[in-house]
C-alpha cells in the first residue's frame, strides 16, 4: 500500500488535523470547516463518476433535502416548515433516510440513461427540487427554514465541528476506496467501461447504477446535515442551479477523476471566494467578490481546455514529468494528451486498480 | 373534444414502434392509464379547482388549453435550436438559456433607443417594426456568441461530450455573472407592439391576442425551420449528418461549415425565443436557469436530436404547465411543479431515451 497516492492522502490528513494549530479561528470556522464539507459533497459527483461513468448534478439537491428534512424535523416555534422537534439525533437519521429513499427512486429511473443524457436528467432533478422546495409551502417556502441548531455536543464548539467533518471525510474517502476493490466497485467499473458487455454477462446494469447513485445520495446527504448544522438554517435559493453547478465546478477544479480531487478543489474554491479580493491588483483590475462567478467560470475554462483532469491531474503531470515515465503516471499522460475523438469522459478513466 | 396531453401519450409510443397495443409493457400501459385517469378528472371531476370541470366550465378549459399551447409555441422554438445542435454534433449546449437570456437584454436595449424611452414603455408606444427589429437583432447577437462559442471552445474537441458540456456550463456562468454586472439585477421586459395587445372573448373568456401572437411567431418559426431541414441542400446534408457522420464527411461534404451554420441556426433559435419570451414574461437573472431547464426538460421528454421529438416535448410539457394548476384542487396549487416531474417520470419509465429519442 506504499503507493504515491497514499502517501499524499496522508499528508493531507495530516494538513488538516493539525490545521488548527496555525490558523486562525475565523479561518477553521467558515474557511477550512465549508472546504471540508463542501469537498465530502463534491467526492460523490467524483465517486459517481470515475467509479460508474456517471456524471451527477443532482447531488447538491441531496445535500439540500438532506438539510431541509432537518429543518423540518428538527425546528420547532419561529421556524417555517413542519416543525416537528424531534431530537437532533433522531432528526438526522430521518434526515438520512429519507435522503437515501429518494435518491434510491431518483437513480431508478435515471439508471437506464447514461452519458450526456444523465448529466442532463440530474440537472432537472436537481432545477425541480429547487422549485419544490420553494413552492410547496408546507416544507419550506421560499423563505426557506431558519433557526436550526446542531446537537449540543457541537453547538458552539467549531473545533469540535470541524473535526467532526474532517473524521466523515476521512471514513467516506475510505470507504469509497475500499468500495472500488469490492466485488460491487469491479461491477460497477465494468458497467462504466462497458455497459453492454456487463449486460451479457449476467450484471444488472441498472441495479449497479442505481445502487451507487443511492450510495453517493446517502453520502451527499450526511454532507447536508453537516451543511445545516454549520449554517442554521437553509433556503431553496441554496440549492439553486447556481451552487448546484458550483458543487460540479467544485469537482472539476480538483479533477473528476480523482476522489482527492474533491476536497482539494473544495479548497481552492473557498479560498477564492474569501480571499479574492485580498489579492494584489485584484481590485485594480475589478476584480471584487461581485464578480467572483466569472473568475471561477473562467478558471474552469481554463481546466477544460487545457487539463480536463483538474488540479490533481496537473500535479499528477508534473510528478510524472519530474521522474520520467518510469514513474507510472503515463496513464495519465496518455489520457489527457488523447486529442483525438475519443471521449475524454470519465470513461476512459483509469482508477484504483492500476494505482496499487 | 379530446384532450391533448393523453392523446399524445396514448399515440406516442404505438406510432413509434409501429406495433399493436398487445405488445406494450406494462410501464406503456402504466402511462396510457394515469393519461386517461387525468384527462377524466379534467373533464368531469375536478370540481372545487381553480379552473373546475371542463364538462361545467368549458370556457377554463379553452383557455387553458390555449395557455398550454401557446406556452408550447415559445417552448418549442427554443428548445428546437437545442435540439437541433445536439442531433447534428452531439454536442449539449448548456449555454443554450445564457443566449436566450442575452438576446432578451439585447432586444430589451434597442426597443428602448427605438421608442426613445428607458422605463414605462407603453404597448401603444411600440409599433410592429419596433418589436420585430429587436426580435431579429437580439437572436442574431445570440447566434454570433452562440458561433463565436462554437468557433473557439468547441470546434476542436468534437465528440468528448462531457468535456464539451462542462465547457458550455463555465460559459453559462460567466455569461450569467456579466450580464449581471451590465444589465443588473432588476426584470426587464420586452413590450409587445401595441397592434397585437388586445383582448378577445372565447367562450366567455377573455384571452390576451399577444399570446396568440406568440404562437403565430412560432408556428412560422416551426414552418421556416422545417422548409430550411427538408427542403434545402443544407437541410438534407444536415439530417444525413444526423444519421451518419462519417459517412457525411466520407461523401466530400465539409461538414465543418455545417456544423457552424447549426450551431448559428441552434443559437438564433434560442435567441429568437429570449426576446419572446421577455415579451411574455420578462427577463432577470435566473431566467438563463429557467430556461435551461425549460429546454432540458422539452427535449428530455421528447427525445434528444429529434425536432419531432421537440414539438411532442413542448406539447406535453407546455400541457402539463397549463393544466397542473389549473386543475389541482385550490388548496393543493402549489403541488403543479410535482407533476413536471410526474411527467419526466411517465415518458423515461416508457422510453428511456424521451419520445423520440435513440440511444447514444
Amino acid at each position: 500500500m506504499r503507493s504515491p497516492r497514499n502517501a499524499v492522502a496522508a499528508a493531507a490528513l495530516a494538513v488538516f488535523v493539525l490545521m488548527p494549530i496555525v490558523g486562525s479561528d475565523f479561518f477553521i470556522a467558515f474557511v477550512m470547516t465549508r472546504a471540508v464539507m463542501l469537498g465530502l459533497a463534491a467526492s460523490t459527483i467524483v465517486f459517481l463518476s470515475s467509479y460508474g461513468g456517471m456524471a451527477s448534478l443532482a447531488q447538491f439537491l441531496f445535500v439540500g433535502v438532506a438539510g431541509f428534512m432537518i429543518g423540518n424535523a428538527v425546528g420547532e416555534g419561529g421556524t417555517k416548515g413542519l416543525k416537528l422537534g424531534w431530537n437532533p439525533w433522531v432528526g438526522v437519521l430521518f434526515a438520512l433516510a429519507v435522503t437515501a429513499v429518494l435518491a434510491l427512486g431518483l437513480g431508478a429511473l435515471a439508471s437506464r440513461t447514461s452519458g450526456i443524457y444523465f448529466l442532463m436528467l440530474t440537472l432537472t432533478y436537481a432545477v425541480i427540487g429547487y422549485y419544490f422546495f420553494g413552492q410547496v409551502t408546507t416544507f419550506s417556502g421560499f423563505g426557506g427554514i431558519t433557526g436550526i441548531e446542531p446537537p449540543a455536543l457541537f453547538h458552539g464548539h467549531p473545533l469540535r465541528f470541524y473535526y467532526l467533518c474532517v473524521t466523515l471525510s476521512l471514513v467516506v474517502y475510505a470507504v469509497f476506496r475500499s468500495l472500488a476493490r469490492s466485488p460491487f466497485g469491479l461491477a460497477l467499473q465494468g458497467v462504466r467501461d462497458d455497459p453492454v458487455r456487463m449486460a451479457s454477462l449476467g450484471f444488472n446494469v441498472a441495479l449497479q447504477r442505481t445502487i451507487a447513485f443511492t450510495i453517493a445520495g446517502f453520502v451527499a446527504g450526511i454532507a447536508g446535515v453537516l451543511n445545516i448544522w454549520w449554517n442554521g438554517q437553509i433556503d431553496p435559493t441554496s440549492i439553486s442551479i447556481g451552487p448546484t453547478i458550483d458543487l460540479l465546478i467544485v469537482a472539476v477544479i480538483g479533477g473528476i477523476a480523482h476522489l482527492e480531487g474533491a476536497w482539494l478543489g473544495a479548497i481552492v474554491f473557498v479560498v477564492a471566494n474569501n480571499y479574492m479580493r485580498d489579492l494584489p491588483l485584484a481590485s485594480t483590475i475589478g476584480l471584487t467578490e461581485a464578480r467572483f462567478n466569472t473568475v471561477v467560470g473562467l478558471i474552469v475554462l481554463l481546466i477544460m481546455v487545457l487539463s480536463p483532469d483538474g488540479l490533481v491531474g496537473v500535479i499528477l503531470r508534473i510528478r510524472s514529468g519530474v521522474s520520467g515515465p518510469a514513474g507510472g503516471r503515463s496513464r495519465t499522460r496518455a489520457h489527457v494528451d488523447s486529442g483525438g475523438p475519443t471521449p475524454i469522459t470519465v470513461s476512459t478513466q483509469l482508477t484504483e486498480g492500476s494505482t496499487k | 373534444m379530446t384532450e391533448p396531453v393523453v392523446e399524445a401519450r396514448v399515440s406516442a409510443p404505438a406510432s413509434l414502434t409501429r406495433n399493436s397495443w398487445r405488445s406494450w409493457n406494462a410501464a406503456t400501459w402504466a402511462a396510457v392509464v394515469v393519461g386517461a385517469l387525468a384527462a377524466l378528472w379534467v373533464l368531469v371531476f375536478a370540481r372545487g379547482t381553480s379552473a373546475g370541470a371542463a364538462i361545467d366550465e368549458p370556457g377554463e378549459f379553452i383557455v387553458t388549453l390555449l395557455d398550454g399551447l401557446t406556452f408550447a409555441g415559445l417552448l418549442f422554438v427554443v428548445a428546437s435550436g437545442f435540439t437541433l445542435v445536439f442531433g447534428l454534433m452531439r454536442t449539449v449546449s448548456m449555454v443554450h438559456g445564457s443566449l436566450f437570456l442575452l438576446s432578451a437584454y439585447v432586444a430589451i436595449e434597442l426597443q428602448q433607443s427605438m421608442v426613445d424611452k428607458s422605463r414605462n414603455i407603453e404597448p401603444r408606444d411600440v409599433g410592429l417594426l419596433a418589436w420585430v427589429l429587436p426580435l431579429l437583432l437580439g437572436a442574431f447577437v445570440a447566434a454570433l456568441a452562440g458561433i463565436a462559442i462554437h468557433q473557439f471552445l468547441l470546434r476542436w474537441n468534437q465528440g468528448q461530450d462531457l468535456r464539451q458540456a462542462l465547457i458550455t456550463i463555465a460559459v453559462s456562468v460567466i455569461l450569467a455573472d456579466q450580464m449581471l454586472a451590465h444589465f443588473g439585477g432588476l426584470a426587464k421586459r420586452v413590450v409587445w407592439p401595441g397592434a397585437v395587445t388586445h383582448f378577445f372573448e372565447i367562450a366567455g373568456e377573455r384571452y390576451a391576442t399577444s399570446r396568440l401572437f406568440m404562437l403565430a411567431v412560432a408556428v412560422v418559426v416551426g414552418v421556416l425551420l422545417w422548409l430550411w431541414l427538408n427542403h434545402t441542400r443544407m437541410g438534407i446534408v444536415i439530417r444525413a449528418g444526423v444519421d451518419d457522420q462519417a459517412m457525411v464527411r466520407a461523401l466530400g461534404i465539409n461538414i465543418g461549415i455545417v456544423f457552424a451554420v447549426t450551431f448559428f441556426v441552434g443559437a438564433f433559435l434560442a435567441g429568437l425565443g429570449g426576446v419572446m419570451g421577455a415579451s411574455f414574461a420578462g427577463a432577470a437573472p435566473g431566467t438563463d436557469g429557467q430556461w435551461l431547464l425549460n429546454s432540458l426538460i422539452v427535449v428530455i421528454v421528447g427525445g434528444l436530436g429529434s425536432i419531432r421529438g421537440a414539438v411532442a416535448g413542448s406539447l406535453l410539457y407546455g400541457m402539463v404547465l397549463a393544466f397542473a394548476p389549473a386543475y389541482l384542487p385550490t388548496q393543493y396549487t402549489f403541488y403543479a411543479i410535482i407533476f413536471t416531474f410526474a411527467l419526466l417520470a411517465v415518458v423515461l419509465a416508457v422510453r428511456p431515451y424521451g419520445l423520440f429519442g435513440k440511444p447514444t
